[in-house]
Formats: structure tokens, C-alpha cells, sequence
């Protein structure tokens, strides 16, 4: 550990959040009765101090703790994507806390703590602070999965995550260990140094570490076959979490995938891309076709996440600059239009009654609006039609798939999205041309904070299906930054 | 003692987790299981630490305890509040979520 220096700057955005969360628990312990609107302010005005850290990094690349946190414009760019998607989580939660839940301040100081292990995630360059960023992100986590004690599918989401997130994490461990074991670091850039060298398949326990490490990878991401866990555990969740789940740890973890590609690239054919071309076309074809069959809208978002899971990851075998601005820009846009699709059906539950199956969104568009506008033009962006930004992201994905000569992928990629459009629109369907049932109208009462974060991300769908040029270049400085 | 000697109980313990992972039923057990897989880790990352002449593997260890450590206290918490929703500790008969 040569040149150990303590460069506070650096880890901004992790330390800010951290203080943040325990300052949440000691208010809320402190001022018991204090309404949770006002600490769910805090949260926000410190989730923008935080935001301002982590856009500083993006000029200014420094590299702190022994090469263990690297701060560029990668770990910038997605410390800003989780935090937007913490902001809008937040935005969600703040009027059904109370009623719902019944909880204290440890449900926003545990969505803090979870924002500050994705931001550890990815500004990691070593194994082991990629291990700590995903532990603390999926320990606060499985506590937030749960958080509806009452309810027993809720416990028994949490529990299932739990057990399999533990048991996927033992294998990323080994795997660690494994690689520790030949190239004797667990720094990135060593371990990218072996692979130039040698080869991903210079020595078999070498590779299986590194399968071991895509087992516990791929469980974060929730590709096949490790997505067993994510329709239930989005099921069980509370709605603000599940879409916390499924865009901010799913942008984590493939944050710290993208970290781990990267240094395994040779110049030599490394041999990874086989297995993670079938990962995406299996991840593709059986998100897309088992979401078709659900009734459960949550359910069916939690099938949609693993699919979009596989259009992304076009973006990580592609492996060029395109393909790696291409998915930063998706999982930004993915951040914006799942919020806002989970957003609705928070919107519309009561503490009663959760708006969940298809049947309840009969009829929406008279009785509710803004809902149902808000709902089918999230289902339109995750459909991928333009002028929506889902359909940008997809665009910019797919042509990096192409350049880079998967050509068969990308024909499986946009036949399945075709695929999705009869779901998608299914739902939009129900809302705008059936009528309503009687007795299931939503009742559930206007919540202001949720609308405006339900607005917010209908607007940045827009104007990022608009104006995408303006960020892609952006990011596409960011990618080449990395290469 | 050559280092594969050391490698080799640690794949055996981890073997022994992973089984166990998927074959037992009682989620304590299944709990067990898994923090057997996470020692099974530390003995190899302490074989190859030594192995390897640094210090890394074993600064890692003492990482990978935290975590446990942090795990076995959420976790042991929901088999409670399980336990006391459904009055047991089966994984098979939690099952109110498929497909």
C-alpha cells in the first residue's frame, strides 16, 4: 500500500450520505413526534449536497485510498443517476409513511444508507470496496423489503432476498478469494494487468473466479438464471422500494460490473463474451414472455426490470464506447420511467387496498386522469416508442450491439421488445378503454409530494427522449475516458 | 504444508455450505450453511495470503467478518418475525409467492 493518502474529496458523496443517514437516526430518535415530512426535507437537502459532491468529481479524476476509490466521471455520473433515483424514492414515500407503515426515521435512514452504498459501488477500483458498497446497499436493503412487518408477503419477500442475496454473496466472495489467490490483488488494476498478460483463461481457477463473481453479479442485476428472486421480492416490497430496487441497486450493480469488464479486457479474445451473450438473450427472451402472462402489475414491472436487465447488458458485451455511454444513458432514462411506473400504483394504493392487478386499472383514465396519462406514457417510454426517452436508450444500445457485431442479439433484443409492447400496452389498453368496475375505484387521496416526483420523471422522459444528443455526448466523454 | 491442503478443505467446506443451502429446509440451518460458504472463503483467502506474501487477503477477512457479522443480525431478526407471523421456520412452507 504504497502512497496511502486520506483524500477525503474523493469519497464526498459517500461520506455526506453516511453522515446523513446517522443524523436521521439520532433526529428521529431524538424528536420522536417530529412529522416526517420535515425529516424527509433533510434527507432531500442533503441528497442535493450530495448530488453537488458528486458532480464535482466529474472534471477533476482523482484517485484515493491506494488506488481502492477512484472518483471520475464514471463514479460521477452514476453517484448522480442513484441519487436522483434516492430523490424520487423519497418523493414517493414522504405521504404514505405515516399512514401505511407506521414507521419511524430508520426507513429514510436506511434508503440513505443504501444511496450511499451505491455510490461506494461506483466509484470502487477494488474488489473490496466493491464487495463493502454492495453489502451495505443490500443489507439496508433487505431491512427495507420487509419493511411492512404486517404483511406476510412482505416478510416473505424480505426473507427470500435475504437468503439468496447472503448465498449470491458468498459466491461473489469465493470468487474474490479465487482471484485474490492468482493474481494476488484484489486492485482492478492489477487484476487487469494479469489479464492482459495471461488471458481470462490462463488459469482455470482464475476463470472460475470470475464465473463466481458473475454468479454474484448477475443475482444483483437480476439476469437469468439469478432473477429468481426479484418478482417476489418487487411483489412484498413497498411500492417506493420496489422501484428503488429495481433502477438504483440494478444501476449499482451493473456500475460495479461495468468497473470489473472493463479491467478484464485484453487485447487477446477473452473468452467472457459467449457466456454473457447467452446470459442476455436467455435474460431477454424469458423476461419478456413470462411478463406477458402476469396480472399483477408489480409483478409484471419486476419481469420487464429483468428483461430491460438483458437489453443492457448488449451494452457490456458491445464493450466500446458507444455501448458504454449507451448504458449509462439507459439506466438513467430506466431511473426516470420505472420510478414513475411504480410512482402510479403508489399514487393510487391506500393503506387498504394496493392498486396491483390489471383489473384495478380498468377505466383509470376517467376516474384518475393524471394517473393514467402519467402510467401510459411511463409503459410507452419502457415500450420503447418514440419520441420517448426509452426508446433513445434502446436506439443507442441496440447500434452499439451492431457496431460491435452482435447482430443476432440485437435481432433477439428488438424481437422480444416487440414482444413487450403487447404487455405494456395491454395495460394501457385497460386504463383508456374499458370501463371501470364499480366497486374498485380508486380512492386513495391526492398525495402532492408523489405527484411532483410522478411529474418529474414524466418530464425528464420527455426531455430526454427530445434532446438526447446533448447527453450522450456528455457521456460518450465519460466513456472515453474509461477506455 | 503445501498451500492445495489448505484450498482443498475450503472447497470442501464451501461444497458443504452450498448443499446445504439447497437441501435443508429449516431456515436456520440454511443460515448456517451460508456463513459455513463465507468461512470456507476466509480459510482460502488466509491460505492465499500467505501464499501470495501480503497482506490483502487477510485485511479482507477481517471485512468479510463485518458483513457477517451485520448479515447474521438481519437475518436472524426476519426468521424471528417470520416465526412469529406463520409459526414456522420452513423455507418450503413459505411459499405464498410463485410464477
Amino acid at each position: 500500500m504504497n502512497g496511502f493518502e486520506f483524500d477525503w474529496i474523493a469519497i464526498a458523496p459517500f461520506l455526506i450520505l453516511s453522515v446523513l443517514g446517522f443524523a436521521v437516526v439520532v433526529l428521529g430518535i431524538s424528536f420522536p413526534k417530529m412529522y416526517r415530512g420535515t425529516l424527509g426535507t433533510i434527507v432531500l437537502v442533503g441528497f442535493a449536497v450530495a448530488f453537488l459532491a458528486s458532480l464535482q468529481s466529474w472534471d477533476d479524476a482523482r484517485l484515493a485510498f491506494g488506488g481502492m476509490i477512484t472518483a471520475d466521471k464514471f463514479s460521477s455520473a452514476f453517484s448522480c443517476i442513484f441519487i436522483l433515483g434516492a430523490t424520487l424514492t423519497i418523493g414517493l414515500s414522504i405521504n404514505q409513511v405515516e399512514e401505511k407503515y407506521l414507521l419511524y426515521s430508520d426507513y429514510f435512514a436506511l434508503v440513505v444508507f443504501a444511496t450511499a452504498g451505491m455510490t461506494l459501488m461506483a466509484s470502487g477500483t477494488n474488489l473490496l470496496t466493491l464487495f463493502l458498497g454492495l453489502e451495505t446497499l443490500s443489507i439496508a436493503l433487505y431491512v427495507l423489503a420487509g419493511f411492512r412487518r404486517s404483511n406476510e408477503f412482505a416478510l416473505e419477500a424480505s426473507f427470500k432476498y435475504f437468503l439468496l442475496g447472503a448465498f449470491a454473496s458468498g459466491f461473489l466472495l469465493y470468487g474474490i478469494a479465487l482471484i485474490y489467490g492468482i493474481t494476488g490483488s484484489t486492485d482492478l488494476t492489477k487484476i487487469s494487468a494479469y489479464v492482459s498478460s495471461e488471458g481470462i483463461l490462463g488459469s482455470k481457477m482464475f476463470f472460475a473466479g470470475f464465473l463466481l463473481l458473475l454468479v454474484g453479479f448477475g443475482f444483483k442485476i437480476s439476469v437469468f438464471p439469478f432473477h429468481l428472486w426479484a418478482p417476489d421480492v418487487y411483489q412484498g416490497a413497498p411500492t417506493p422500494i420496489s422501484a428503488f430496487m429495481a433502477t438504483g441497486s440494478k444501476a449499482a450493480g451493473f456500475a460495479a460490473l461495468m468497473r470489473f469488464m472493463i479491467a478484464m479486457q485484453s487485447t487477446t479474445q477473452s473468452g467472457w463474451q459467449d457466456i454473457i451473450w447467452v446470459i442476455a438473450a436467455a435474460t431477454m427472451i424469458l423476461g419478456n414472455v413470462i411478463a406477458l402472462r402476469q396480472s399483477n402489475v408489480k409483478r409484471m414491472l419486476a419481469y420487464s426490470s429483468i428483461a430491460h436487465a438483458g437489453y443492457i447488458l448488449i451494452g457490456v458485451l458491445a464493450g466500446n464506447t458507444i455501448g458504454s455511454s449507451g448504458i449509462i444513458f439507459y439506466l438513467l432514462t430506466y431511473t426516470f420511467m420505472n420510478i414513475g411506473a411504480f410512482g402510479v400504483i403508489s399514487y393510487l394504493s391506500t393503506a387498504e387496498h394496493e392498486f396491483i392487478t390489471l383489473s384495478d386499472f380498468r377505466g383509470l383514465a376517467s376516474s384518475r386522469p393524471f394517473a393514467a396519462i402519467a402510467m401510459a406514457a411511463f409503459m410507452f417510454s419502457l415500450a420503447g416508442i418514440p419520441p420517448l426517452a426509452g426508446f433513445m436508450a434502446k436506439f443507442y444500445l441496440f447500434s452499439a450491439g451492431v457496431k460491435a457485431g452482435y447482430v443476432w442479439l440485437v435481432i433477439i433484443a428488438v424481437v422480444t421488445s416487440m414482444i413487450s409492447l403487447y404487455y405494456y400496452l395491454g395495460l394501457v389498453v385497460q386504463m383508456f378503454m374499458r370501463d371501470k368496475e364499480a366497486d374498485v375505484a380508486a380512492t386513495a387521496p391526492l398525495q402532492p409530494a408523489v405527484m411532483i416526483a410522478i411529474s418529474i420523471a414524466m418530464l425528464a422522459i420527455l426531455i430526454l427522449g427530445i434532446f438526447p444528443s446533448r447527453w450522450v455526448s456528455l457521456f460518450q466523454d465519460l466513456a472515453r475516458s474509461l477506455m | 504444508m503445501p498451500i492445495e491442503y489448505y484450498l482443498i478443505v475450503a472447497a470442501i467446506l464451501f461444497s458443504i455450505g452450498v448443499l446445504g443451502v439447497l437441501t435443508r429446509r429449516n431456515a436456520i440451518i440454511v443460515f448456517l450453511c451460508i456463513e459455513l460458504m463465507l468461512n470456507a472463503v476466509n480459510l482460502t483467502l488466509v491460505a492465499f495470503s500467505n501464499h501470495v506474501q501480503n497482506l490483502d487477503g487477510q485485511v479482507f477477512v477481517f471485512f468479510v467478518m463485518i458483513v457477517a457479522a451485520a448479515e447474521v443480525a438481519v437475518g436472524l431478526a426476519l426468521i424471528v418475525a417470520i416465526f412469529r407471523q406463520k409459526e414456522t421456520v420452513y423455507v418450503d412452507e413459505i411459499n405464498l409467492m410463485k410464477w
